[in-house]
């Protein structure tokens, strides 16, 4: 390719070819987490509206069976994830001040507490299949008097199960930007992919911060 | 935005760009081979991808509608066993719809021309958009394996408590549309971002095509809607792998709220595939009648009023599911509006013939065929939104005429139209304009044999999905298959001379309609990245009183092409754009 | 008018029947109008305004607020109009008298079930009283199936988990077809019913005496007059093609391999047995999905056997 674009000698590496500049390609990526955003919500949305339709309709069973959901656990879950957003907020204001070694260690605390958040939901799991407390029609615990105790419990594991999943799929964001941190793609001109893992990462926050009321605060 | 300037009006130093007739090379002759392909993240051949896999999945869809319309020649068992009749309408519908019809313009002719109207290299996420071709393939993958290990017999529907309790590889299959969900949501997206970020300068959005304010609506709708079919799909999913309970009246759950989850989706998605076959017509019309569109603002906005009511009407599905009566009205009235943007559409779009210079080339053809049978479709949608006439017709073959009209007589025939209109700039060739006619009348001639009969036997209470069904319908049945048979006629005849044109077909100039929108300034075929220039806009795309050299320009000192070549007009001005 | 309605529609035979099908009529002549307005205009255009030459120029034309208000504004007159008369015609079609009456539907793949007020029952036939407000109490023993008579205007699903209801009011004794309307597998098509609307006297008459067996009938034309009746034929086929359930040809006498790996041979006692429990001898490689017939006479399943014996 012939060097004739006199553009091409101000764009940074990091612009793709069919972007005009740095600023165009950042806002539309920005642009882009937001509309994915969107369509999470509605995702998760979906779910909402079934939980909402059976507790209408059976309010008794979700008193009943909320009690036997860890409110201690859940709230410390609360705090390490509302913490985790925290630290990812640091790490995009480190790589806007060029700070290298502050992007990586905020990145390594963010999945550090998404991991504690994951292990505290693995006991929480492991202890409720041990009672029996299993999704649908594997559901055999006999300690809550409602026919319809394994609905709740169908779309308590649906809705933490599919939250958990975005939590490792956060997790694995941010290792791969720790690879590119170390390997110094991001400075002040550049790190839209911290940005939007960002954006992400509140999003995941946010939806646990709806979900942990719903299911483990109702009386 | 980086600038602070008030003014919304910007100079800028311009100088014509005239696309080179018959260029040697184009986004064809480089990057060839398999793995080039299969790799690429150019927007036009993945554009093309689609359009061939869409094109199989049509050919097959098309097919087992062909084996329907055979069985259906009389009453009882011919060939087909019951349950194998079943499995074909399944497929039939899932098909159609959800690997033809929802990807079919916005993915394949969306792909390729949204980018070359709004002037920009690529789409603003360019690996994001092969990502998206490769799940929908994926998608695919797994939706046929469902076929070939098990039989699927539950309607493209998937009603529960039917879908929960038949046996056959349910799972399967709602898993791979689960997973073609998410190629439909990342287009959506791409688009979205594309056509906020990427415009041109001076492609105001009071600039743009019609085509692309046709994909913005349904951009929008992809993202808010798909989003709900894909957690119902998962839902779905896990009641058979689990039991989870929610749509299975048996472990508690309800079936009428699954259908609420099905249809939220399900509706908007019936606008997810006639919007942008709206924005076609639109251009085809301007085009070919040489005429600025009439009400621009009102076809434009149509679109987004269409998009944002469609949401609210899922429930004229349900009127005798067993819903509250209450909803029934609520979703009734609400329906009834869909109708005056589309009505609005319809007589804007004949307004803009009127004092036009009206070419009847094969595109305008179907137009025409679209603006005839869609007016059929938009009436007897009418007809099934009134209450009382719906508890009778629901679930008739007069239904099955309805949408028929809607999705093949109005969006099908839009995508033809588009795909002739935009051949020659995707392929550089012409197709023979003499059988290009005579197919496009071949097809409305069987269209209407085969689905006006289906009106009558319908409302006569012929329901649908019937394998067997009684004497008094047979001459109708029979009248319906043989019009199918002529519509098959015309689309191998269609296929034979398309493909012919791409072996031997006379090569294209670059505007050969004489059209004043941006892509037709590219090269046929383009070039590998579009322009090698910036182009820039200052009439919108229907201004044919502006003399075809003020439609060329582009900035002045822009280079980004790989191709170096001369200016064809080195008078350098200063025009005003807008921001 | 009335010609195009008598060939779209069936005959018009509930009390607000003629009610829908005016509207049906309404929307249609509306529809066909505006469609002829729209294809002449098109011919016309694309007639008079053709291209003459390539240098052929147009005048500028971008809108016209009063026209497109005009385009919008009608339209929406005449679907707010047919919103208004659907609705009205609705309210008639769901607000049931109170002196209905009452009719209890179960259907079952793919089966009909009517249990009168009186206490009688009867399959695939349902016989009600013209002149008087008849509801129907309807649920589903399986999946989603929908009540339809066409010549009534009448559809309601039916559904497994709740009971739904339609009413009618026959204008006239007749005899009419029932279909089941959603989609419910494999013989879907074959869940049809007969619907038998006799005068109020004859429908005393039924209810004390029920179906009046022919009795110059011999007992295998009786048994194959019932094996129509009852429906068997949605699942049974009597030319030895596989359907839902095993063919009738030639199955008296035969050996049969049940589901549990054991034999039995299909004689009378199997065949009274299969039709009263059906699920303690399910043939081998049949789904388990056939209801019980506890209905029946014994004088009926004897008809029923003797017809079998005779399919060879």
């Amino acid at each position: 390719m012939a060097q004739t674009s006199e553009t091409s000698v101000t764009r940074g590496a990091h612009v793709q070819h069919h972007f005009v500049d740095s600023d165009q390609q950042f806002e539309s990526s920005k642009m882009g987490m937001w509309i994915f955003l969107v369509t999470e919500i509605l995702f998760f949305g979906g779910l909402f509206l079934g939980y909402i339709t059976f507790r209408l309709w059976y309010p008794d069973l979700y008193i009943m069976a909320s009690e036997h959901l860890d409110t201690f656990w859940g709230t410390v879950n609360t705090i390490v994830l509302i913490g985790s957003s925290l630290t990812v907020a640091m790490a995009i204001r480190s790589a806007q001040l060029n700070q290298q070694k502050g992007l990586i260690i905020n990145l390594c605390i963010t999945i550090a507490l998404a991991a504690t958040f994951m292990v505290i939901k693995y006991f929480e799991y492991a202890h409720k299949f041990e009672l029996g407390i299993l999704p649908g029609t594997y559901y055999t615990y006999e300690g809550i008097p409602h026919d319809l105790a394994n609905i709740f419990f169908s779309i308590y594991y649906m809705m933490t199960g599919l939250h958990g999943l975005h939590v490792m799929i956060g997790i694995g964001l941010m290792i791969w930007l720790i690879v590119r941190a170390r390997k110094g793609h991001f400075h002040s001109g550049y790190y839209t992919p911290v940005e939007v893992t960002g954006l992400y990462w509140h999003l995941v926050d946010i939806i646990w911060i709806f979900l942990f009321p719903l299911l483990y605060l109702i009386d | 935005m980086a600038t602070s300037d008030s003014s919304n009006i910007k100079k800028l130093q311009v100088r014509r760009f005239k696309p080179e007739e018959y260029p040697e090379k184009s986004y064809l002759s480089e990057e060839k081979g398999l793995w080039a392909w299969m790799t690429t993240v150019d927007h036009k051949k993945i554009g093309l991808m689609y359009l061939a896999s869409i094109t199989l999945f049509f050919f097959a869809g098309g097919m087992l509608a062909l084996l329907l319309r055979t069985e259906l020649l009389v009453p009882a068992q011919s060939f087909l066993a019951a349950d194998t009749y079943n499995q074909i309408f399944t497929l039939h519908g899932a098909i159609m719809v959800f690997f033809f019809l929802v990807p079919s313009v916005p993915a394949a002719l969306g792909n390729f021309i949204l980018p070359l109207q709004l002037g920009c290299k690529d789409v603003a996420f360019p690996r994001v958009n092969l990502l998206s071709y490769y799940i929908y393939v994926i998608g695919a993958i797994i939706t046929l394996t469902a076929i070939f290990t098990g039989s699927v017999d539950t309607g493209w529907t998937f009603y529960t408590p039917y879908s929960t309790a038949t046996e056959g590889s349910i799972m399967l299959m709602t898993f791979g549309v689960f997973i073609l969900g998410f190629s439909s949501i990342l287009t959506g997206l791409n688009f979205i971002v594309t056509i906020h970020r990427l415009r041109s300068p001076g492609l105001g959005w009071n600039k743009l095509p019609l085509f692309l304010w046709g994909l913005y609506a349904t951009s929008i709708i992809q993202i808010l809607a798909t989003p709900v079919l894909a957690i119902t799909l998962l839902l779905l999913t896990m009641e058979r792998l689990l039991g989870i309970g929610i749509f299975d009246p048996n472990l508690g759950g309800d079936p009428v709220l699954y259908q609420h989850f099905f249809w939220f989706y399900s509706h908007p998605a019936v606008y997810i595939m006639i919007v942008p076959g709206f924005g076609i017509i639109s251009e085809i019309i301007s085009t070919f009648s040489r005429k600025h569109i009439f009400g621009y603002w009102a076809i434009a906005l149509s679109s987004l009023a269409i998009a944002f009511i469609g949401f609210l009407v899922w429930g004229h599905h349900m009127f005798v599911s067993g819903q509250s009566s209450l909803a029934n009205v609520v979703f009734s009235f609400l329906t009834f509006f869909v109708g005056i943007p589309t009505g609005i559409k319809i007589f804007n779009w004949i307004a803009t013939m009127y004092r036009g210079s009206i070419d009847m080339k094969t595109p305008m053809l179907y137009a025409m065929s679209f603006l005839f049978l869609f007016s059929i479709g938009g009436f007897t949608g009418i007809m099934v939104g009134a209450l009382a006439v719906d508890i009778h017709l629901h679930d008739t073959y007069y239904v099955v005429a309805h949408f028929h009209y809607v999705m093949m007589g109005g969006m099908v025939m839009a995508f033809i139209g588009g795909l002739h209109y935009w051949w020659p700039k995707i392929f550089g060739k012409m197709y023979n304009e003499t059988l290009g006619r005579i197919v496009c009348v071949t097809l409305f001639i069987g269209f209407n044999m085969t689905f006006l009969p289906q009106f009558v036997m319908g409302s006569l209470g012929m329901p649908r999905r019937y394998f067997n069904y009684l004497e008094q319908y047979q001459a109708f049945h029979q009248f319906s298959t043989i019009g199918s048979y002529v519509m098959a006629v015309g689309f191998f005849t269609m296929a034979g001379y398309l493909i012919y044109s791409l072996r031997k077909g006379k090569r294209a100039p670059s505007n050969p309609w004489g059209s004043r929108a941006l892509e037709w300034q590219a090269t046929s075929p383009p070039a590998l990245h579009n322009y090698d220039h910036t182009p820039v806009i200052i009439h919108g795309p229907y201004d044919y009183h502006r003399p075809m050299q003020e439609f060329q320009l582009g900035i002045a000192d822009s280079h980004n092409g790989h191709d170096d070549h001369p200016p064809t007009d080195p008078t350098i001005k200063t025009v005003e754009a807008d921001k | 008018m009335n010609r195009l309605s008598d060939f779209m529609l069936p005959p018009a035979r509930s009390t607000y029947a003629a009610e829908v099908d005016a509207l049906f009529n309404f929307v249609n002549v509306i529809s066909l109008i505006l469609l002829l307005g729209i294809t002449i205009a098109i011919i016309y255009f694309s007639i008079k305004y053709r291209r003459r030459s390539e240098d052929d120029t147009t005048p500028l034309i971008t809108h016209d607020s009063r026209l497109e208000i005009t385009w919008a504004v009608i339209p929406l007159i005449l679907v707010l109009i047919t919103f208004a008369w659907g609705f009205n015609t609705y309210l008639t079609t769901t607000t049931v008298p109170d002196d209905a009456y009452e009719v209890r539907v179960t259907a079952t793949s793919w089966r009909w079930d009517f249990q009168y007020e009186e206490g009688q029952t009867s399959v695939n036939e349902l016989h009600v009283p013209a002149g008087r407000p008849v509801r129907l109490v309807m649920i589903s023993n399986d999946v989603i199936h929908s009540f339809y008579v066409p010549d009534l205007r009448i559809k309601m699903d039916v559904l497994p988990n709740r009971y739904s209801q339609v009413w009618f009011e026959a204008t006239e004794p007749f005899e009419s077809q029932i279909y089941c309307a959603e989609y419910c597998g494999a013989a879907h098509s074959n869940m049809l019913a007969d619907i038998i609307v006799h005068s109020q006297e004859d429908f005393n008459t039924w209810l004390e005496e029920g179906d009046t067996i022919d009795e110059s009938l011999t007992p295998a034309e009786l048994g194959q007059q019932l094996v129509d009746r009852q429906g068997c034929l949605a699942c049974h086929s009597t030319d030895g093609s596989r359907l839902q359930g095993p063919s009738f040809q030639g199955v008296f006498g035969r050996e049969r391999p049940l589901e549990d790996g054991t034999t039995v041979t299909a004689d009378e006692n199997y065949i009274r047995q299969s039709l009263l429990e059906p699920m303690s001898q399910v043939a081998d490689g049949y789904p388990a999905i056939m209801p019980p017939y506890t209905s029946l006479s014994d004088r009926e399943i004897d008809s029923i056997i003797e017809y079998l014996k005779t399919l060879e």
